[in-house]
């Protein structure tokens, strides 16, 4: 019902842990924080109690899930019923690699511990739901220019330590 | 770095909070926006945030990008379209989009692509219009694709932004090229008539690029325009045959598959498909599996015929080990089964439902079972003496919750198939025999609720019941009375239905003692359901015992009762149709809503009304029968009993399992059935037998084949000589399996003279039937031509004649909009809402570009309905007794419309259809959400059965206007106009058919004069071609001949005459309320010229 007020390839995108942690979410339509929980709660439950044999999507109210786990991590997004599932499936592939590549063999604690990195590659990639840089290198290199701009600031060199 | 993450504890978080608060007080910006960055971790965490919104605004505009970059990544993370402090960014985000540094600019439109409100939108549309011609590659592309959400936000957008989003097809950069081909795609699958025009540009990208992602856009994008535009799929077909045989991508071979599935495009064509999505289905691969059913169920749909020959691999597919590929196989199986191989399908899917584990599987297969033998009304169905074995089979099932669909299909079956009662009832009382198998699952809708079919069908056809006393002794049995209390109350009644026919035969062979001892067991056993808890059951039962405590003293009296007991049951109960009682027609002069006695007031006392029921009541039992004994059928079924028998193993129901009978001598019927030990669960006898019909169905036909080859043999003798490959080459089809017996499916009753219509017999559930339309079949002319029509008559006018009426149509409602807001405010409305209903043709919506790419249904102005709201009627072609209206929702106001519902007050004649299960009060719930200054179409379709008369129909809109100051519901009355011009359909005409028409006579005539006429004669043509959906035979001078069809097939010609200053319009149609109805409109556009 209200998912349809916005209509964008994806709607969301989130990644959790094997437990069932979230560790990033990514929404492209607008909701209440109230029904953001409501849905990730439900979303996390049906994949995880999924058999791992089993295809990789998943038809909910009127949007397919299309989810992949990596390692410990799910990925998973929601798009609408005319959109191409396995083309879906190779956007998350895509961020995974664009991870693995700004990380280095990325893993789930590097999301942790670089959380606003994953969401800036992940804004380079895709922005209000839509693909939009469909090569690898050059949403990489986007990347590492910023960060070049960020360590090039002296304030961050001297930033409080925690 | 944050070493909270490892301990989320609310304590600790807690703890967290009040230290980045203190972070937040300091000057630093460098600690801010650490303490933001923070706490964007936490809004990850699901806590609220939005305290900080300022502080993140602060953070958004320190002028190092380190800090920029995170606050506005918090922001774009946290803030949507309620948050208040959104306004004060403007103009920090104007200046950082002008930014010289490019990722600063880039941070600005990725967050603002996340929280963009109709207020930045407007303010920045033009600030993000420029950056779409940036130097940088990097900018254009963020910029193209954030335009769309502008485009959302704020519509107005669109039009001046559009021609620069068109150039950056063709950027020199990839990147930014797709971004366009993103853009205008997603527009162009919303709305695709607008962008058509740009067909050849797409076609251009498509045949040239080699990116796989821009592709796939782009084949969607053809998937939404070739319905508007038939030609491009034959254009399309050499580019997508070719990506389909070279590419190496699934995702885009499956968006090929799935285009050419949607636009439907020449067999061979499909042939193609079907083989790539076998190989996806072949694949091991889950996904590609899933994908491949999902796809093929699509194909179905339209081409059922080239999926049958893949049943193998979709059986297959029902042993996977994933649930939802399984799910997905049975979906296909219900469209793909035919004569030929429904006992096979259903064979397959019974031994699957001995494997499934989990009952919700096993449940699905159940239900998938009995809809593919139940679907259109048993159509597949050969052997009936099969499909209730099959029924008793799936007894088995424990732990089912579909018990009831069970008993409503043996019970159908055997009210309706009346030469399968006998068999029916049979296999029914070995059911109640074996009820304790059954019965140990009392929960509701469980399995036993086919003991409720059961104990109904042996009761009321008990005269086929070959050893009755046993199963009246069955139904007496103390376990009964652990039954849910509905079946207890099915079994007392039909006891005494079966206690009434043994007490006849008994009287009849003047076995007088054993009528008594009958009579004596119900008075026995009887009590045992008068102590029922059930009300239902212990009423019954208190009636029934006071009724044989009554025949046993009539018995003993020696007086004959058999008769007068039989009497409470005669009358044959017929299936009536659910839909009968709608059907009935209103006689004439028949007001159903006045008042037949004046309401009674108040004071009256209410005592009287018992009595008129008790009256009515007393009417209502007068029922007789009429039975009809044919000797010749009797005699014909007794035949086929005995051969039955021979074959049949379940006949003999007193035989402890089928395979003794086989080895007994005939004698064994004899044995009594208290000889089965009850406490060994045995298998119920007879049980699995439904696959030896399968063998002796396989036999039959390969006999019947002997036999009708033997004939062709014989003909082919008497034809030798002559020329008859057919023949030779003839193989099995449909037709040729005749039913192994005669089956006469009862029909359900109508009531007689109902109302001619067949609209309720189309299940609008079953998409595979209403869509079984022949696709390769050429172009009929009446499908054909209404493009070149449109064309011709616009050749007709003037070219000066053609503009001012574009333009005029675009004009004058704005002016009528804007007077009747000034309208509402004098009359201090809140809402800018035009409640009063306006039915003229005043909004002029459609473009008349739009008539060129319409096929199969004519288009006529978009009437207004209130201001909000634009409505056109559309017959449709493949349903004589249907029209679409399609609206369109306007909202004017500045609040958020959401809930919208539309409910119309139906009349006899036309109704709205509605989905199954709701009633005519409901209304249809508008599938979208209005904010402001949106406008979006819905349709509704209308069944109507007599369309010779114009309709009016009241309706209301009610809605929740959501603003600032809350949400409240309101209502918009309207009436809906159909005029018969709606149920038209332009249709072309030769004149030489046209000619042939006329001639034949059969038409009514009928004439009418406008005077006072003053636009061009081509005009006037256009005008009724438009507005009244005719189309021009022939035009001589100011003399023309105009044609048109209606839904429902009648033909109305025209003879349109010029004079002076006035036009004159003879008639001709099969209907002459019809035609007269038709002149009248037309009479009123004419006369506003």
């Amino acid at each position: 019902g209200c998912l349809r007020q916005q209509t964008w390839k994806i709607h969301f995108i989130l990644l959790f842990s094997r437990q069932g942690k979230l560790r990033l979410q990514k929404w492209y339509t607008t909701l209440p924080d109230k029904e953001k929980k409501k849905i990730i709660r439900e979303i996390v439950q049906i994949i995880l109690s999924r058999n791992q044999k089993t295809s990789s999507f998943v038809d909910w109210k009127d949007l397919k899930l299309v989810y992949k786990r990596y390692a410990s991590l799910y990925f998973c997004c929601a798009i609408e019923d005319q959109d191409n599932e396995l083309l879906t499936l190779e956007v998350v592939h895509r961020y995974v690699e664009l991870l693995d590549r700004y990380f280095g063999n990325v893993c789930e604690l590097d999301i942790i511990f670089n959380f606003e990195k994953a969401y800036f590659i992940l804004d380079e990639f895709i922005i209000g739901g839509e693909v939009q840089e469909t090569s690898k290198r050059s949403a990489v290199k986007a990347i590492e220019d910023s960060d070049m701009l960020q360590e090039t600031v002296e304030e961050y060199m001297n930033k409080p330590a925690f | 770095k944050f070493l909270f993450v490892c301990f989320p504890q609310a304590k600790y978080i807690s703890q967290c909070i009040d230290e980045i608060k203190q972070e937040l007080k300091q000057d630093n910006i460098a600690v801010k926006a650490n303490a933001v960055c923070k706490l964007t971790y936490l809004q990850m965490l699901g806590y609220d945030i939005s305290w900080a919104a300022f502080n993140i605004i602060e953070v958004m505009s320190a002028s190092k990008f380190t800090f920029k970059r995170i606050g506005y990544l918090a922001a774009s993370q946290c803030f949507h379209e309620g948050t208040d402090v959104i306004m004060l960014t403007t103009n920090q985000i104007r200046k950082d989009l002008s930014s010289p540094n490019q990722y600063d600019t880039g941070v600005a439109l990725t967050g603002l692509s996340c929280f963009v409100t109709p207020d930045l939108a407007r303010d920045l549309a033009n600030d993000i219009m420029t950056l779409m011609s940036h130097t940088k590659p990097y900018i254009r592309k963020k910029a193209v694709l954030i335009m769309y959400k502008v485009f959302l936000k704020y519509p107005e957008s669109l039009r001046p932004a559009f021609p620069r989003l068109k150039e950056k097809l063709e950027d020199p950069d990839p990147g930014v090229q797709s971004a366009a081909v993103n853009v205008i795609c997603e527009l162009a699958r919303r709305n695709p008539k607008n962008y058509l025009s740009l067909a050849p540009l797409f076609f251009k990208l498509m045949t040239s690029s080699t990116n796989n992602w821009v592709l796939i856009k782009i084949i969607k994008l053809f998937g939404a325009l070739t319905p508007l535009e038939p030609r491009l799929g034959k254009k399309l077909i050499e580019p997508l045959t070719n990506l389909i045989h070279s590419t190496s991508a699934m995702s885009l071979l499956y968006e090929c598959v799935n285009t050419v599935i949607a636009v439907s495009m020449t067999w061979s064509f499909f042939q193609l498909c079907v083989q790539k999505l076998r190989i996806l289905i072949e694949d091991s691969d889950q996904n590609l599996k899933y994908l491949g059913l999902l796809a093929m169920s699509k194909i179905l749909k339209t081409h059922p015929k080239s999926v049958q020959s893949h049943k193998d691999l979709i059986l297959q597919c029902l042993d996977d080990k994933d649930e939802s590929i399984r799910l997905r196989a049975l979906d296909l199986l219900y469209g793909m089964v035919s004569k030929k191989n429904l006992m096979e399908i259903v064979k397959k899917l019974m031994i699957h439902v001995d494997k499934a584990e989990g009952t919700t599987y096993r449940d699905e297969l159940l239900t998938k079972i009995i809809d593919i033998c139940s679907q259109s009304n048993y159509q597949y169905i050969t052997n009936f003496e099969w499909y209730i074995s099959i029924l008793v089979e799936l007894t088995r099932l424990e732990g089912t919750r579909h018990g009831h669909l069970i008993a409503a299909q043996m019970l159908d079956v055997a009210i309706r198939v009346k030469a399968i009662r006998k068999f029916a009832v049979s296999q029914m009382a070995m059911l109640l025999d074996n009820a304790h198998l059954i019965a140990s699952n009392t929960q509701r809708n469980g399995i036993c609720e086919v003991l409720y079919a059961a104990a109904w069908i042996c009761g009321e056809f008990s005269e086929h019941l070959e050893e009755a006393n046993q199963t009246l002794e069955a139904m007496l049995r103390p376990k009964v009375t652990t039954l849910p209390g509905h079946i207890q109350a099915v079994y007392v009644q039909n006891m005494v239905k079966l206690y009434a026919s043994i007490l006849q035969q008994k009287e009849q062979s003047g076995e007088k003692e054993a009528a008594q001892e009958i009579t004596q067991l119900m008075i026995e056993r009887l009590p045992q359901f008068v102590q029922s808890a059930d009300l239902e059951v212990q009423e019954r039962a208190s009636c029934i015992l006071q009724l044989i405590k009554y025949i046993q003293k009539l018995q003993i009296k020696e007086v004959p009762v058999a008769e007068e007991v039989i009497a409470l049951f005669a009358g044959e109960l017929n299936p009536v149709a659910p839909k009968a009682q709608k059907k009935v027609p209103v006689p004439e002069g028949l007001d159903l809503d006045a008042w037949i006695n004046e309401p009674p007031s108040d004071s009256e006392s209410e005592d009287e009304k018992p009595k008129t029921i008790f009256h009515d009541e007393e009417q209502r039992h007068s029922r007789h029968r009429q039975p009809e004994i044919d000797e010749e059928e009797l005699a014909r079924r007794r035949e086929a009993r005995k051969q039955e028998q021979a074959n049949n193993p379940f006949y003999i129901k007193s035989s402890p399992s089928p395979q003794k009978r086989y080895q007994d001598t005939p004698g064994v019927e004899h044995i009594p059935v208290v000889q089965i030990d009850l406490s060994v669960p045995l298998k119920v006898p007879g049980m699995p037998m439904s696959d030896q019909y399968v063998k002796l169905e396989e036999e039959r036909r390969h006999k019947q084949k002997l036999e009708k080859d033997k004939k062709k043999k014989k003909q082919k003798k008497e034809k030798r000589g002559k020329h008859h490959r057919h023949n030779s080459l003839h193989t099995e089809s449909e037709e040729d399996i005749a039913p192994a017996h005669h089956v006469d499916i009862i029909t359900e009753e109508m009531p007689e003279n109902a109302l001619p219509s067949d609209e309720d017999d189309k299940d609008p559930n079953d998409p595979y039937k209403a869509l079984d339309i022949d696709l390769d079949k050429p172009l009929a002319d009446s499908e054909k031509l209404p493009v070149q029509r449109h064309r011709n008559v616009e050749t007709l006018k003037s070219p000066d004649s053609e503009a001012p009426l574009v333009e005029k149509k675009s004009k004058k409602p704005k002016k009528k909009e804007k007077k009747h807001k000034e309208k509402e405010r004098d009359k201090g409305k809140k809402k800018e809402k035009e409640k009063k209903v306006i039915e003229e043709e005043e909004e002029k919506k459609v473009i008349l570009q739009d008539l060129h790419y319409v096929r199969n249904c004519c288009y006529g102005p978009y009437l207004l309905l209130c201001s909000a709201v634009t409505y056109d009627i559309q017959g449709n072609l493949q349903n004589d007794s249907q029209v679409t209206v399609s609206v369109i929702f306007e909202n004017k106001s500045t609040s958020f419309l959401k809930s919208m519902e539309l409910n119309v007050l139906d009349s006899l004649n036309t109704k709205m259809l509605r989905p199954e299960g709701s009633s005519v009060h409901d209304g249809i719930p508008v599938p979208f959400q209005l904010p402001p200054g949106i406008s979006n179409e819905a349709q509704f379709v209308f069944t109507l059965q007599s369309i010779v008369m114009a309709q009016k129909l009241k309706g209301t809109l009610s809605f929740i206007v959501k603003n600032d100051e809350g949400s409240t519901h309101e209502k918009l009355d309207f009436k809906l106009h159909f005029s018969c011009a709606s149920y038209l359909i332009t249709t072309p005409c030769y004149s030489d058919a046209f000619a042939k028409l006329l001639e034949s006579g059969d038409l009514h005539m009928s004439s009418i004069k406008v005077d006072g006429i003053s636009i061009s004669f081509q005009h006037l043509l256009a005008k009724i071609c438009f507005h009244h959906h005719f189309s021009v035979v022939e035009r001589v001078d100011s003399c023309a001949s105009m044609y048109s069809r209606s839904i429902q097939g009648h033909h109305v010609c025209l003879l349109v005459k010029k004079g002076e200053n006035s036009v004159s319009i003879d008639g001709k149609c099969n209907d002459s309320t019809l035609l007269s109805n038709l002149l009248d409109e037309m009479k009123e556009t004419l006369s506003k010229c």
